[in-house]
Order: C-alpha cells, then sequence, then structure tokens
C-alpha cells in the first residue's frame, strides 16, 4: 500500500469520525471544532485530489472565517444543552434509520455500473491548479463570478441590517412623520373669555 | 493488505455518501437544536464539495472545482445570515430551541 493510499484512508477514517462527533456532542464548542478537524481533513482529501487552490480556500474561507463565527456565536449565546438534548435518546432510531437508509441508496448507486466512469485515473493534470482555475473562471464563468460577488454583498447587508440595534438613547429626525403632522396635532384652539383690562 | 486497495472514484463517492447520511443523521437527531443543525448544513455542503471535487478530477474537467468555488461562497453567505438570524433569535426569545418558536400556531 502506497503512502498516498493510507493516507487516504486514515483521512478518511478521521473524517468520519469527527462528522460523528459534531452531531454527538454535549457541548457546542466541541462541535464547532470537531467540524474544524472534519474541514481540515477534507482538505487534506482534496490535496490528494490535486485541487490545491481549492484546499486551500477551504481552510481560509470555512475554518478561518465561517467556523470563527460559528465559535463566537456559540461562545456569546449562554444556551443550556442540556434542556435541548432532554429527548435526544427517543430520537436516535429514526435517524440512525434514515441515516442508513440514505447511505444504502447512495451507495448502492455508486457501486453499481450506473455511473460507468473508468476506474482509473486519468491523467494528472500539469501546470498550476490555481493559474488553471483562474483561466477558467475569468474567461468561461464570469457572470457567475459576479453573481457570487452579489451574493456576498447581499449577505453583508442582511446579516447588517438583521442584527444592528440603535441606541436608544440619541435623538434622530424621522422626516417621514415630520411630513405627515397635521394641524390638528399641533395646535389646539381654546375658547377663553375676554379679560376685561384695568386701564 | 488486500481489502485497502488504491482508492478509485467510487471510494471518494461513498466517503461522500457517508458523511451526507451522517449529516442527515445529525438533523434527525438534534431537530431541538438550531446551531448543531447548522452545523450539520455545513457537513452535507463539505459533502457534496468532496463529490464535485472527485469528479473533476476523474473526469478531467475543471468546471466541478469551478462549481466547488460557489458553493463555498454561498455557504460561506449563507451561515452568516443562519447566525445573525440566530443571534437575534436568541435576543428576542431567550432560548434556542425550535420548540419555543412556536409564536405563530393559532
Amino acid at each position: 500500500m502506497t503512502f498516498a493510499t493510507f493516507t487516504f484512508y486514515a483521512f478518511a477514517a478521521i473524517m468520519i469520525f469527527a462528522g460523528l462527533r459534531v452531531i454527538t456532542t454535549r457541548n457546542p464548542v466541541h462541535a464547532a471544532l470537531w467540524l474544524v478537524l472534519s474541514f481540515f481533513t477534507a482538505a487534506g482529501i482534496w490535496l490528494l485530489l490535486q485541487a490545491e487552490f481549492l484546499a486551500i480556500a477551504l481552510v481560509l474561507v470555512h475554518v478561518g472565517a465561517v467556523m470563527v463565527l460559528f465559535l463566537f456565536v456559540v461562545m456569546m449565546l449562554d444556551v443550556n444543552f442540556d434542556r435541548l438534548r432532554q429527548n435526544f435518546r427517543s430520537y436516535i432510531p429514526v435517524g440512525v434509520l434514515v441515516g442508513m437508509l440514505v447511505l444504502l441508496e447512495m451507495a448502492l448507486v455508486i457501486v453499481s455500473s450506473a455511473i460507468g466512469v473508468k476506474d482509473t485515473l486519468p491523467q494528472a493534470p500539469t501546470g498550476s491548479n490555481t493559474k488553471a482555475l483562474g483561466v477558467l473562471i475569468y474567461v468561461d464563468y464570469v457572470y457567475p463570478f459576479e453573481i457570487a460577488a452579489v451574493v456576498l454583498l447581499v449577505a453583508i447587508i442582511a446579516a447588517i441590517a438583521l442584527t444592528h440595534r440603535t441606541r436608544k438613547e440619541s435623538k434622530y429626525q424621522v422626516p417621514g412623520d415630520q411630513v405627515k403632522v397635521r394641524r390638528a396635532d399641533r395646535v389646539r384652539i381654546v375658547a377663553m373669555p375676554v379679560e376685561k383690562q384695568n386701564r | 493488505m488486500s481489502i485497502f486497495a488504491a482508492p478509485t472514484l467510487a471510494h471518494y463517492l461513498v466517503l461522500g455518501a457517508i458523511l451526507f447520511a451522517i449529516s442527515i443523521a445529525g438533523i434527525f437527531l438534534n431537530r431541538r437544536n438550531v446551531i448543531i443543525v447548522l452545523m450539520a448544513i455545513e457537513l452535507m455542503l463539505l459533502a457534496v464539495n468532496l463529490n464535485f471535487v472527485a469528479f473533476s478530477r476523474y473526469l478531467g474537467d475543471m468546471s466541478g472545482q469551478v462549481f466547488v468555488f460557489f458553493i463555498l461562497t454561498v455557504a460561506a453567505a449563507e451561515s452568516a445570515i443562519g447566525l445573525a438570524i440566530l443571534v437575534l433569535l436568541f435576543r428576542n426569545v431567550g432560548s434556542i430551541d425550535v420548540e419555543d418558536l412556536g409564536t405563530l400556531k393559532g
């Protein structure tokens, strides 16, 4: 068995174990850290598949940004996990059954000859993986690239708009309300008897 | 050891399938806990990305990796908004239990 084969099986085992620990652990911080481990292992497997740019991008973006965000949120929210896991035992049969069914269906499709892909590895792509990816993104897939940028912009605006808190003690004008004011709201005519003045 | 043959395409696809099934089981098991559900969704996207990269390598087509690039982008955006909603939920309701979200029920 070559080193590459051994690496694949080791990484696969680690990734499956980390995935199982994510969904079964009691502590949310632990779950986030197991997810970080599975992302790192996936990046290692992608390196085996000669997708270097995507492996580094996975570590930088998903581990470095998304998982850090998860950890921030998990640590900020003081959650009582015991109440949430009350019915954990009763969900195990259904969960495991559905998981095994999905796995069985997918494995049947894969192992049968329905895919029809030859098992031998085609020749490894020469040249820099990043360069090949860059040529493809910026020449053939420019439009989806711009749309991805718009998606990110929408995500930024949405996340800020959702969680932004205005300071309650600051006074500010609301022009819409100012324009809607009617005379009856501001002026009240009071009937008073005329006073006799002593001149 | 003959059982550990060199990995073929089927090996990578089965690995992706196992991860996907694990994350589905995770959603079933942790259905009350919004944070773990979000993490299971991330695991699902990781499984799909693994499928794409494996196919891209074995078919010699780089478009699979381009699509993974876009999936990474969308997954990051979706995680950010999902966590913002979670924080807002916690601020207003005080817990992240899915069962406490039934205020729209008649």
